[in-house]
């Protein structure tokens, strides 16, 4: 989903969010989350230019960067899958969700597939367990999910078979 | 100046009293649970749904979006209400069920698949002339209350599925921001901690300490500016009762947090919210837009000369920083990573300044107290406990969602009478409560009543309220290792006994879990242990080891059944199962082999299958899709 590719970033795209954020203390992380939703991940150059407008040390934006689950350095595919592995969910099954995906798509979480069609990650409880166990597919809350479910969901959805 | 703008504030609460009347007293009056898992389930559809069938029959109805009463199970829920009647709550309204829940209201139709919760009836509490507005459900029948509510005490819930999180008039009409005008125009700081530390409060986070306390020392070191940090990072997995308060009841946590301010001598807030709750942090910027254009925020508030401003700042992801200096950290813009305390954030915190942080509903129930008094307060629960625990119960039990409980009450009335005990005939094995940092407790502790030391010193912790109920299918060593890759996902870490402790940990329960262990890894598994908690720099690290501690304390049985006997009783760990088809229950129906993944079912038609262990990768696919409970699970293999 993201609106560049690697070889076309448009880095004046941050200048807005630089206007709304360049005074703030401390604000690196709200640019990051800011940049994260212009390009879709963070990519190099757009990591050394918030260093150098924030004039702050680009090794230290890559160390918060990384720190933090929510920034993706590397691009994602179209779609996103995100199971919750949270208590309820691992207690009503989503280790044979996972099982599933590893089985019909070779993939671990936090991989994406070869095609760039979909990416898979873990989450840490969306705060729905009563519906355990939950997915999010592309920003859709699922509940109760069933293997099947999931795999018709992703059959339906994407590009893969 | 100042009675100018506390009668402006009189003459909006008129106001809004008045359209709550109104509103409420509607001919027709309609209330749809707006909570993130009210519109995972279809409350926005069913919402629609509605607009459609009001307009069809041709009745004018007011409709409030409202914040989660909790029954998770029931959602989508909807309540209506037409004047001169009773007002029913109904569960399972997806947008197909809307029409059926109409003609049952109207019509006396029969009802399929939504259900009724219950009879809702508006409830007060009065003390020191305030009031306390909830909501009480009784069932139909009986007229008593419904059993999922018969335990509970709505005081920090109180306002979540009562009024519109986002109309800061119907937070007004139910007596809203009058505790922080009583703070303001007639008592002094001081006045405001004494009554805070009297009422007994103790931080809802899940450490416990005296929140008037906190306050004391925040308002006593000689600094400023000073700042009142709200700790909205819930990240326990199976734990959701901030973002149930900050989604349905975002002023009372605002209003809080002005008192805090107020208290401690603070002119800036900051609000520290997941960014997993995307409803919350929407609802909480409204909010503080809506408190920022009545002149609660900013400049002079009420005329008292008190300043104060808020600001939200988003999480990026780490569980970590539910720790209050890994917090702070976070919201100066740096790694989320804990520093050694002392120095404590009441005498240097953010930007190096005296810094109170609370959890959510630590400020949401300061109003509360404000309004109806200390005394009130220290009344309810128990002795060194007062008020209530707030729960999001989850997992094996009947019925889940978040509740509201006295302090004092037992675990038993918790999971068998609010949660309606273990479903589908298994047995109850384990509570666990506090997360991954807390620890579980077998049947023999479910007489023990529900307090921070009660909790504590059976080998558990109060924590934040996540509270997970697992039957006799959850294998504890799994769970133990469970928690311990949360962990280790989780540290951040800067210490060495939480980041290679909980690493060589996990690393141990894999062993066990695999079938590989010895009985000496227990040993191992206990110094590590103490390693971390006597090592690790904050409560994370420290605490890490309690799941894992409190499984070999109450279940060393499964542990020893892993180690010695290469079994798991309860047939979860994949390296120490097998599946096996039932030949006297299996009829041929091939329904198994077509579903398998690697085709290691094999069997003609109408004869009887067999799996082949060598092939079979134990994903529990056929066990899951078997009509005819044909397929066992078999440990040790």
């Amino acid at each position: 989903m993201s609106k560049t590719n690697q070889h076309d970033i448009e880095l004046n795209l941050m200048d807005e969010v630089f206007a709304q954020y360049g005074e703030e203390k401390g604000a690196l992380i709200p640019v990051l989350q800011k940049a994260q939703a212009l390009y879709g991940y963070l990519p190099p150059e757009v990591l050394q230019h918030i260093s150098r407008r924030m004039k702050i040390p680009v090794s230290k934006v890559y160390g918060v960067a990384t720190f933090y689950a929510q920034f993706y350095l590397e691009r994602r595919g179209r779609h996103v899958l995100r199971l919750c592995d949270g208590t309820a969910c691992h207690v009503k099954g989503t280790p044979i969700l996972l099982t599933a995906l590893e089985d019909h798509y070779h993939l671990q979480p936090g991989e994406t597939t070869e095609d760039n069609e979909l990416t898979v990650e873990i989450v840490y409880c969306l705060g729905s367990c009563a519906l355990a166990p939950v997915a999010v597919f592309d920003g859709t809350v699922m509940g109760r999910m069933k293997q099947k479910t999931l795999l018709n969901t992703i059959k339906k959805r994407t590009d893969l078979k | 100046m100042q009675q100018a703008l506390v009668h402006d504030l009189a003459e909006r609460r008129t106001l809004a009293q008045t359209r709550w009347q109104a509103k409420t007293q509607a001919d027709v009056y309609i209330t749809v649970g707006m909570g993130t898992c009210g519109i995972a389930a279809g409350a926005n559809d069913a919402l629609k749904g509605i607009q459609r069938e009001l307009e069809a029959r041709g009745i004018r109805a007011e409709i409030s979006e409202v914040g989660c009463v909790g029954m998770c199970s029931y959602e989508p829920m909807v309540e209506i209400q037409a004047r001169g009647r009773e007002r029913i709550n109904y569960g399972n309204v997806t947008t197909r069920q809307v029409k059926e829940i109409f003609r049952h209201y109207f019509d006396g139709g029969a009802l399929r698949k939504a259900v009724i919760v219950g009879q809702v009836m508006p409830t007060t509490t009065e003390s020191h002339s305030h009031v306390l507005h909830s909501l009480s459900f009784r069932s139909i029948d009986a007229g008593e209350q419904i059993p999922f509510q018969s335990k509970q005490l709505r005081i920090v819930l109180s306002n979540c599925g009562l009024i519109d999180p986002e109309s800061i008039d119907d937070y007004l009409a139910v007596d809203g921001y009058s505790a922080l005008e009583k703070a303001l125009l007639e008592m002094t700081p001081e006045e405001v901690i004494e009554e805070v530390l009297n009422s007994g409060l103790r931080g809802r986070g899940g450490g416990g300490f005296p929140t008037g306390l906190k306050w004391r020392f925040a308002r006593a070191t000689p600094s400023w500016p000073k700042y009142v940090i709200c700790n909205a990072d819930e990240g326990d997995p199976g734990a959701f009762m901030d973002r149930s308060v900050l989604e349905g009841d975002p002023h009372s946590v605002i209003e809080g947090m002005i008192i805090a301010g107020y208290a401690i001598g603070a002119e800036y807030g900051y609000i520290y919210a997941r960014a997993e709750y995307p409803l919350a942090i929407r609802r909480l910027q409204i909010a503080i837009e809506q408190a920022r254009e009545l002149g609660l925020l900013g400049k002079d508030i009420m005329g008292s000369g008190f300043n104060f401003e808020l600001q939200i700042k988003e999480g990026a992801g780490a569980f970590v920083c539910g720790e209050e200096t890994a917090l702070m950290n976070s919201i100066m813009g740096e790694r989320g990573q804990p520093w050694p305390r002392p120095p404590y954030p009441a005498v240097s915190g953010v930007w190096n300044k005296p810094s109170n942080v609370n959890n959510v509903k630590s400020y949401a129930y300061t109003p509360r107290i404000l309004r109806l008094g200390a005394d009130w307060f220290k009344s309810l629960g128990t002795e060194n406990s007062p008020g209530t625990a707030v729960f999001a119960l989850t997992g094996q039990t009947q019925r889940t969602g978040l509740i509201e409980v006295p302090m004092g009450i037992t675990l038993r009335e918790i999971i068998f009478d609010v949660g309606g005990g273990v479903p589908n005939g298994k047995q109850f094995k384990a509570v666990q409560t506090g997360g991954p940092l807390g620890g579980c407790l077998p049947d023999a502790y479910l007489d023990t009543p529900v307090d921070f030391d009660s909790l504590r010193a059976a080998g558990a912790v109060m924590g934040s309220g996540g509270m997970i109920v697992a039957d006799e299918s959850t294998c504890m060593v799994e769970f133990a290792k469970y928690f311990m890759r949360f962990v280790v996902d989780e540290s951040c870490g800067k210490c060495p006994p939480c980041r290679i402790g909980s690493t060589r940990m996990l690393e141990i329960l894999e062993r066990i879990t695999a079938g590989e262990g010895t009985m000496s890894d227990l040993d191992e598994i206990k110094r590590l242990a103490r390693g971390m908690q006597l090592g690790s720099l904050c409560a994370l690290g420290q605490l890490a080891p309690s799941p894992v501690l409190s499984v070999i304390r109450h279940f060393e049985d499964e542990f020893v059944a892993h180690i010695e006997n290469k079994e798991c009783p309860a047939h979860v760990c994949q390296n120490l199962i097998t599946y096996r088809v039932i030949p006297d229950l299996c009829t041929g129906c091939m329904v198994c082999a077509r579903n398998c993944a690697v085709q290691a079912i094999s069997g003609e038609k109408l004869q009887v299958h067999e799996i082949d262990p060598e092939i079979c990768v134990r994903c529990g696919l056929c066990y899951a899709v078997c009509n005819f409970d044909a397929i066992e699970i078999i440990s040790p293999r």
